[in-house]
């Protein structure tokens, strides 16, 4: 425990009103805790992103370049599996969602905090050790572990599955504390359908943690089991079905998709009418079209195994489901358009994330009805069209909104202002490059290029080139954001409380806020967005 | 740290955001049902696996169900369920402020734990020692089976007692470690949530062997 | 606490102020019965109903674990919330099952050769 010593900067916040790394390591306030996963995660984002550039240059040109086709296979695999276990699905929940869901519903902190630290070091625990395969046996079976190849590979599969049950531990007790805290712990007046969208989005969002998470965590250690038992039941020979495990891997693995997905809409939401200056249009349909899709994602995952041998009847039933997807989507979609319209605008860096991302978002999501349809699958399936529709919907979508939300929460997590042109030439950068790398991407997809390998033939050069520039403007955009970050937090003017005329909660404390985040505790009398 | 807890009247404390004692005691309650949801769909992924297969190959399973003694599944049962028991009667005894009739149903059911780890072992014993191994390492010449690919059975039979046994035995972990406190004095009428939360852990370990006991010993 | 204001939003948060306590009778009484139908599974076992056989044990189980679920985890007692997160769990788990199963019964069933 640290002690009480900030006096001489004038004012007692969350930062300094304990001192040395042990009060950081030991603390069990939902904002610190954030923060740490906020560092955590950059530091994989950094890892991640090197491997995709990597592969980029690979692909730079026809033949081998630097890599071996082994090698190819690992970093492949090491920058899907960082980027989703330990990038997009902890980002917006475990950062941003860890920091203001206690803040936006009026509470001192989320329902468990010695539990919420628990889930950052069993994060940490297993993203550690599915780091360490990379000194000892890089494995190489994509972030998916598909059986049968994951059982036959000599690479350290068991270690890096392990991993990841530990890191969907972490998962699920993140969103059990979220559920409980949305549940529990709002303030007088805070009645449901006054919290704030983000918040019904992360609650959405906990839900699916909390039901799909335990079904992966089965399905790995039967993969455990496999490979050191030898059990069959994904083995062939004994009469298992290699398939069945495609099944359990997608029954959580696209729920995880919203997973990733949901939260980014959740502060898209705030985005759009903070800087509409209007209140949102449509709040109860955008709520609960967040639990709709949670909802809907339950049954579609055989929209990912049209190819995989499973029957034709599930292929056809699971095109139908899929495509009802779109319908809760395209509703948030058009509640945001209708909040814009006739709303004054204000093109600030945050808001220029919200808007890149419903661009891009609704590319990926068209792209997305196309590859529902089963016929139109079978062609563009395992080509880089699906690449370039997942990269739409994941990088485009959520990690736009991952740095929109953090633009604009930016001054109150650290109580400074950044260098806004700046953070705008970052969009500048991020956006162009994103679609000067992904674009070409859909084209090479429907030529037929295949996806995951490490070598094409020379008619798919100039586009590659073209994928692998784009592929440094977004390195650029990131590097400068990191600068405009660290210059923010060492010259940024002091930040007031509520720099964007925002209407909720958050913004009704001192940036940064105090450790238990309110003086007085809160009584709500209106809903969060009420602007005119 | 968030640790500056407040005292209700009774002397018991509660975390700094909540109202009061009973609404942490219903934060952290609901916080377990949701722990044990994950529990069920843990096991539901074996069970869904088991059934699927069950239903390809019945008599491949049902001659695997005829190599395990049904007598043993039978006593564990009985012994689970007593052990269900004594860990609700462990509760009521803390609700009604019998702390000395608590600790002691707290260490039947520690000992039920036990006893079923026990059999447990001798079940394992001899199924390895006869060839009964999972998948592919089952002993083909020594058990000369009917079905081609009986070690698929097998497989579910370790998987699922296997996991369902890490299960027992961190249950009976949580046990002492609540015993121990309840020794302690440190429970009573107005605070108890963790023996709560362990005995919810500890019935739904019971829940799960009242499937496995008719699905792997008896109908197979 | 500052905050001694009644008017809370979280439902059912404080719907009975104190804990509900299972009469004793009760647990032992389901605990016999657990006891008995543990009896009547083997019982129905050793009457060999061929093709029935997994369906009744399965109800037996059943109805065991609605009692362990019930009364000695008390969730007939419980609040509203409670029961239907615990019961989500068996909705999706049941989704699971009918998915994955639709694919095999239409294409396993009809291949394998073992």
């Amino acid at each position: 425990m640290g002690t009480t010593t900030a006096t001489h900067s004038g004012e007692i916040n969350y930062i300094n009103e304990f001192k040395g790394l042990k009060s950081w390591f030991t603390s069990l306030d939902h904002k610190r805790i954030g923060l740490m996963y906020m560092i955590s995660v950059m530091f994989f984002f950094l890892l991640g992103g090197l491997a995709a550039l990597l592969l980029r240059l690979e692909l730079l040109k026809p033949g081998g370049q630097f890599l071996t086709p082994d090698q190819y296979n690992q970093v492949l695999t090491y920058h899907g599996a960082i980027m989703v276990f330990m990038v997009i699905i902890p980002g917006i929940p475990a950062v941003l969602g860890n920091f203001f869901l206690p803040l936006h519903i009026g509470a001192k902190d989320v329902a468990f905090p010695r539990l919420n630290l628990a889930s950052w070091y069993v994060f940490m625990f297993g993203a550690l050790l599915a780091a360490s395969t990379m000194f000892t046996s890089k494995i190489d079976t994509g972030w998916t572990f598909y059986t049968p190849y994951s059982i036959k590979t000599g690479t350290a599969v068991v270690t890096m599955v392990l991993a990841a049950f530990i890191m969907g531990m972490s998962s699920i007790l993140t969103g059990l504390n979220f559920i409980v805290t949305v549940h529990k712990l709002r303030a007088p007046g805070m009645t449901m359908h006054r919290m704030p969208l983000f918040v019904w989005a992360l609650y959405s969002t906990a839900i699916l943690q909390v039901l799909a998470t335990p079904v992966l965590g089965i399905t790995l250690l039967l993969l455990v089991a496999e490979r050191t038992l030898g059990v069959g039941i994904f083995d062939p020979a004994l009469g298992g079905d290699p398939v069945l495990f495609q099944h359990f891997f997608w029954f959580y693995s696209h729920p995880a998709v919203y997973i990733m997905i949901l939260p980014a809409m959740g502060v898209v939401s705030e985005l759009i009418t903070t800087f509409s200056k209007k209140t949102i249009f449509g709040y109860t349909a955008i709520a609960y079209s967040s639990l709709g899709i949670a909802g809907v994602s339950f049954f579609v995952w055989g929209h990912h195994m049209f190819v995989s041998g499973q029957s034709e009847i599930a292929g056809i039933v699971f095109s139908f489901i899929t495509m009802l997807v779109g319908v809760p989507t395209a509703i948030k979609m058009f509640n945001w358009l209708a909040t814009l319209y006739k709303g004054s605008i204000s093109f600030q860096s945050p808001m220029l994330y919200a808007m890149g991302f419903m661009f891009l978002f609704a590319i990926g999501g068209v792209t997305g009805i196309m590859l529902a349809v089963l016929a139109t699958d079978v062609h563009f399936h395992d080509t880089y069209f699906v690449v370039a529709h997942f990269h739409y919907v994941m990088v485009g979508g959520t990690l736009m909104a991952l740095m929109g939300g953090f633009y604009y929460w930016f001054p109150k997590m650290f109580g400074k202002m950044y260098n806004e042109s700046l953070a705008r030439l970052t969009f500048i950068f991020i956006f162009v490059g994103f679609n000067v790398t992904f674009f070409p991407q859909f084209i090479l997809g429907a030529m037929g290029m295949p996806r995951r390998y490490f070598d094409y033939i020379p008619a798919y050069q100039s586009l590659n080139a073209i994928s692998t520039v784009g592929s440094w403007l977004i390195g650029t955009g990131f590097l400068l954001s990191l600068y405009v970050l660290v210059q923010g937090l060492r010259k940024g003017e002091k930040a007031p409380a509520n720099p964007w005329g925002s209407k909720t909660l958050e913004w009704t404390v001192p940036s940064p806020p105090i450790h238990t985040n309110f003086e007085v505790d809160p009584i709500v009398k209106a809903g969060p967005y009420e602007y005119k | 740290m968030s640790t500056n807890n407040h005292a209700s009247t009774s002397g018991h404390h509660f975390a700094h955001h909540f109202r009061d004692a009973n609404h942490e005691f219903e934060s952290a309650k609901q916080g377990i049902w949701l722990f044990m949801v994950t529990e069920i769909l843990m096991f539901g992924g074996l069970f869904v696996a088991y059934t699927i297969f069950h239903n390809i190959y019945p008599e491949m399973f049902a001659e695997g169900a005829k190599q395990l003694d049904w007598r043993m599944g039978f006593f564990n049962t009985l012994v689970l369920i007593m052990s269900s028991l004594t860990m609700a009667l462990g509760i009521y005894y803390l609700q009604v402020g019998q702390s000395k009739k608590a600790v002691r149903s707290l260490a039947i059911t520690l000992v039920c734990g036990a006893i079923f780890m026990v059999v447990k072992y001798f079940e394992y014993t001899a199924k390895i020692h006869h060839g009964f191994l999972p998948g592919r390492f089952l002993d083909v010449h020594h058990v000369n089976p009917e079905h081609a690919n009986l070690g698929l059975y097998f497989g579910f039979y370790f998987c699922m007692t296997g996991l369902h046994g890490i299960h027992v035995l961190l249950g009976m972990g949580l046990i002492t470690w609540v015993m121990i406190r309840a020794m302690k004095g440190e429970f009573g009428p107005d605070y108890y949530t963790p023996v709560e939360g362990v005995g919810i852990f500890w019935h739904i370990v019971d829940l799960i062997w009242i499937f496995l006991f008719p699905l792997l010993y008896l109908v197979g | 606490m500052a905050n001694t204001n009644s008017q809370h939003s979280g439902h059912g948060s404080s719907g009975h102020g104190g804990h509900h306590i299972i009469p004793f009778q009760i647990y032992i009484k389901v605990a016999a019965a657990l006891i008995v139908l543990t009896f009547a599974t083997v019982f129905f076992h050793w009457l060999h109903l061929g093709a029935l056989a997994a369906p009744v044990a399965f109800l037996i189980a059943a109805v065991k674990a609605a009692l362990v679920m019930l009364f000695f985890m008390g969730l007939k007692y419980d609040d509203k919330l409670n029961q239907v997160i615990f019961g989500c769990g068996f909705f999706f788990l049941l989704v699971l099952f009918g998915f994955s199963a639709l694919d095999i019964w239409t294409r396993i069933k009809e291949i394998s050769t073992l």
